[in-house]
């Protein structure tokens, strides 16, 4: 009895490994844009910027508020139509482009809350000493505000990291698509599908490992 | 020197200081005394610019500003020719004792490194923390953590230290490491405003004592007149109660 062809599955696993580089680029460059965008997002918020606060609580409302998929096709499908400059853009960069709009208005949230958690009085004795406003954040303020918000960010990034699977629908064959083209060919779809769960799930856990040693690292300053 | 004309400030409708005028000379130690709520702390913020002062002029050194004329750049100077130490130390969590006491001097001051750690650990000596340059404040006791505190208030070479209720939040076993430390700045004779309520630093250390209630000074002169012959009857009123419970 044969539930499971594993010698499939296992001739399978060095096919898809080689679409996992570009799953990993995907989360990665969406990452690093979406914590720039968030930070630049709960700057504004934090500081109560005219104008820009509005907008920014307008465009993080929106994005947290209609599913990635839509926002996907809004870039893909949408964009081009709008601007005709546009037709150029390809599924790999629409999905970065909704990857890092989704997840930095999340993020935005996450480390606002962290930087208002900073206790007031190390603001007022930063600026006591003639620090100006970009000095204390970036030298007192951020990097307290990154150990507490830390968590939440893995968190996000290992989401980021599953959410990268959506790019198959806009025709990116990274490894959600490459198992799809795999297991169309052989019909083996329950197989298939069980070697990138793994996959995604080794990544997952590697991020995990990673997170608690990062964590370790930044509690240092505040254990007894 | 120091020099405030009619420092006045509202918040809203509440009158938190009502037209300040006060001259202190360098090396000078002023002890300010009253009841609580009467803007004792809010003179002190309001001299490094923590809190906006209404209205007024303040000289530090020789840079005069009017408080509603004041640029950033302004503001900026006066904070770096004002030292403050908080009651609750404000230690940055995240830098070891002898990275709060060099903060300043690298960021503020522009020192190079070298410079400025080898500046903050002569301050760890004088202030008899030379061991624990390495410790985070999270792992020292809120003494050692106040005496940083005024480390890095010393770190600057500022015209004048404020000290806002310095020992307040300590527990009683603490006071005096960081009274005799403060003791030990005034021998020094660096110039310092203090407001507290440990009436025997005020009598032993202070030049001058100023009664502040209402926002008003109400009486000032050297500790021995006011603790031992004050005019006011306010004075003379918080004296007693605070001396009841505070023996000198």
């Amino acid at each position: 009895m044969d539930v499971l062809n594993f010698e499939y599955m296992i001739g399978l696993v060095p096919v898809l490994l080689r679409y996992l580089p570009l799953t990993l680029q995907l989360a990665g460059i969406g990452m690093v844009l979406a914590l720039i965008l968030a930070c630049l997002f709960a700057v504004v918020r934090v500081l109560r910027i005219p104008v820009l606060n509005q907008l920014t609580i307008v465009f993080i409302s929106f994005f947290r508020g209609t599913p990635l998929l839509v926002q996907l096709f809004l870039f893909y499908y949408g964009l081009p139509q709008l601007v005709s400059a546009l037709t150029v853009i390809d599924g790999i960069t629409a999905t970065i482009m909704g990857l890092t709009m989704h997840f930095s208005a999340y993020m935005a949230e996450s480390i606002r809350a962290a930087i208002v958690g900073v206790d007031r009085s190390q603001t007022e004795a930063a600026l006591s000493i003639g620090m100006t406003n970009g000095q204390l954040m970036r030298r007192i303020v951020l990097p307290q505000a990154t150990r507490v918000a830390l968590p939440t960010l893995m968190n996000y990034f290992i989401d980021m990291i599953k959410a990268t699977s959506l790019a198959f629908t806009l025709g990116v064959t990274e490894l959600m698509g490459a198992t799809q083209k795999e297991a169309a060919g052989s019909f083996l779809y329950f197989e298939a599908f069980i070697v990138a769960a793994i996959m995604y799930w080794v990544v997952v856990e590697i991020l995990s490992k990673l997170q608690n040693y990062l964590e370790f690292r930044l509690n240092k300053a505040y254990s007894r | 020197m120091i020099k405030l004309e009619s420092l006045s400030k509202h918040f809203g409708e509440t009158v938190v200081l009502e037209s300040i005028d006060l001259a202190i000379e360098k090396g000078e130690i002023v002890v300010i005394i009253g009841p609580s709520g009467t803007g004792k702390s809010t003179l002190l913020r309001c001299i490094n610019f923590l809190e906006q002062p209404t209205a007024g002029t303040m000289t530090v050194g020789d840079l005069t500003v009017d408080v509603n004329r004041a640029t950033r750049k302004e503001i900026l100077s006066m904070r770096r020719r004002t030292a403050f130490v908080f009651q609750n130390y404000a230690l940055f969590a995240n830098k070891t004792a002898l990275q709060n006491i060099a903060e300043r001097l690298l960021v503020v001051d522009r020192w190079p490194k070298e410079k400025a750690y080898r500046r903050a650990r002569e301050i760890l000596e004088q202030i008899g923390l030379a061991d624990k340059a390495d410790a985070y404040p999270a792992s020292m006791s809120g003494g050692q953590q106040q005496r940083v505190g005024i480390g890095r208030a010393m770190a600057a070479g500022a015209e004048v230290i404020l000290f806002d209720e310095p020992t307040s939040s300590l527990d009683p076993e603490w006071v005096e490491e960081v009274l005799g430390l403060m003791k030990q700045l005034a021998s020094e004779r660096q110039t310092m405003m203090v407001v507290t309520h440990e009436m025997s630093f005020a009598r032993d250390v202070a030049d001058r004592v100023i009664f502040i209630d209402g926002g008003r000074i109400v009486e000032q002169g050297p500790p021995s007149e006011i603790f031992y012959h004050p005019k006011d009857p306010r004075t003379k009123d918080f004296l007693k109660k605070i001396l009841a419970t505070n023996p000198v």
